[in-house]
């Protein structure tokens, strides 16, 4: 199939960017979105051009690398799925697609479709974690959880912090992403000790990253490729509230 | 008291105030069109100018009127502030973006909703409030008792056709921000619930966003009518 891209090329934070068109006529319906990126790059290297950098990892959907914002959707059309799960059969020959960086101030471009996205890892330094060293596999096993417990804090656990819920959001808010976290360890009975520090740490954090407050309108969970659920968001502002209210942390 | 203030200017904190200034606005609207279902009574408007004196008289309600009236103000400065704080969130736009794919049209656009609001309260409230409060309203009387005459306000105010599609074109926009607004206000106060979700979903769709506008906009098109004698 014959293809058009419209790619967002920009050296670096400090230039400007702009989309440049380019033309693939060679393209199987086989491959997936990052392999028809690998055959541009092919061509773009052979002609002595600069190539498109982009993130990728593990391009099974796990890893959470990939991040491109594909004919206005992140991670593209598919739902539930990554950049590396969308194929080729998704478009039509001869159809024009653009594809863009993550935008948000909390995620600076580094070049061309690559962001720095250690916003994120900053997060989750300032609290997604749990302090105590909660055991071997048997000590798992002496803890009583529920199962629908368990379930709801795996769905959460799922989050590859690829950061599509910020690219979709109309306010590049990191709110799912930061709410699955804050919700997962707050219904396990391991992190719940630290649920009060944690969300307000976590939410303190977000918020001088520089993302945006959250609209609810849906479209994170929408995009996630996790598809993971608004209710977690709900989760947190209640657990926020809810340590800043009873916290024994007066300075803020 | 850092806490406090750092917990309110934080933005979850800031998307509380908006909700609990937001659903005591929309409480608010319940007693305001049951009230203003006066107007329907076809008794010359009698009946709604004593619910009028009612209103401007009685001390618990003119202490919650000023709650409303900070509500109203605390709701759009920090629906400003927010909505400035968003839009640095994302200095850089895309280039090409299809939103409607994720999300209602509604939640993306309770600025530009609530900026209509916005303009239509001042002007309702120039129309009437300040007529009531500052400008000569005519007089009527019930049993030997005086009484401000604001329905003739009404009727004066309603007789005009653009003033009557003002109100009916911004009862729409009203519909569009409840039916966003009024169940996302609960999770943003982290009110989600297996149960009772569906039903506050249920309340703001049909309930805030439909029957409350249209009946909001069956009261200038009612006056309309009857002052042109077609009903």
């Amino acid at each position: 199939m014959k293809i058009n891209l419209k790619v967002w090329r920009q050296k670096n934070n400090n230039t400007a960017g702009k989309l440049v068109d380019y033309q693939l006529d060679n393209v199987s319906e086989d491959m997936s979105f990052l392999e028809m990126f690998d055959v541009l790059n092919d061509s773009l290297t052979r002609k002595g051009e600069d190539p498109v950098t982009f993130d990728h990892d593990c391009r099974e959907g796990i890893c959470g690398m990939c991040s491109m914002y594909i004919n206005g959707r992140a991670h593209g059309p598919q739902t539930g799925a990554t950049t590396c799960q969308l194929h080729m059969r998704s478009f039509n020959d001869g159809d024009t697609i653009v594809v863009e960086p993550w935008r948000a101030r909390a995620f600076p471009v580094i070049k061309d479709l690559m962001v720095d996205r250690s916003a994120f890892d900053r997060i989750i330094q300032s609290g997604g974690y749990v302090s105590v060293n909660t055991g071997s596999a048997r000590d798992a096993n002496e803890i009583l959880i529920p199962r629908t417990v368990a379930d709801e804090a795996m769905d959460a656990a799922a989050c590859i912090g690829c950061g599509a819920c910020v690219a979709a959001c109309k306010n590049a808010s990191a709110m799912l992403f930061v709410s699955a976290k804050v919700s997962q360890l707050a219904i396990l009975p391991q992190g719940h000790s630290e649920h009060k520090e944690r969300a307000e740490r976590m939410v303190a954090q977000m918020d001088a990253e520089g993302f945006g407050a959250c609209s609810f309108t849906g479209a994170c969970s929408v995009e996630c490729p996790k598809s993971i659920s608004l209710d977690h968001i709900a989760r947190m502002n209640r657990e926020y509230l809810g340590a800043k209210l009873s916290s024994e942390n007066v300075q803020g | 008291m850092a806490w406090v203030t750092q917990t309110l200017s934080s933005s979850l904190g800031r998307k509380v105030i908006m909700s609990l200034t937001g659903l005591f606005l929309s409480t608010f609207l319940i007693v305001h069109m049951a009230g203003n279902l006066q107007l329907f009574k076809g008794d010359g408007g009698r009946a709604f100018n004593e619910y009028t004196y009612f209103m401007t008289h009685n001390p618990v309600i003119m202490t919650v009127s000023y709650l409303l009236y900070t509500s109203i103000l605390v709701h759009a400065l920090m629906a400003f502030v927010l909505t400035r704080h968003n839009q640095a969130s994302r200095p850089v736009k895309y280039a090409y973006s299809k939103p409607e794919a994720n999300s209602d049209w509604s939640s993306r656009n309770m600025g530009i909703l609530g900026t209509i609001l916005l303009l239509f309260i001042i002007i309702h409230m120039r129309t009437f409030w300040y007529e009531m409060h500052f400008g000569s309203v005519p007089m009527a009387e019930y049993d030997g008792k005086q009484y401000k005459n604001l329905y003739a306000v009404v009727q004066v105010a309603f007789g005009e056709w653009w003033y009557v599609l003002l109100y009916v074109v911004c009862m729409g926009a009203l519909g569009y921000h409840l039916a966003h607004g009024f169940q996302s206000g609960f999770q943003s106060l982290g009110v989600r619930h297996k149960k009772y979700t569906p039903l506050i979903e249920a309340l703001g769709k049909y309930f805030f966003a439909i029957i409350i506008p249209l009946a909001f906009a069956a009261m200038p098109i009612y006056v309309f009518l009857q002052v042109h004698h077609i009903i």
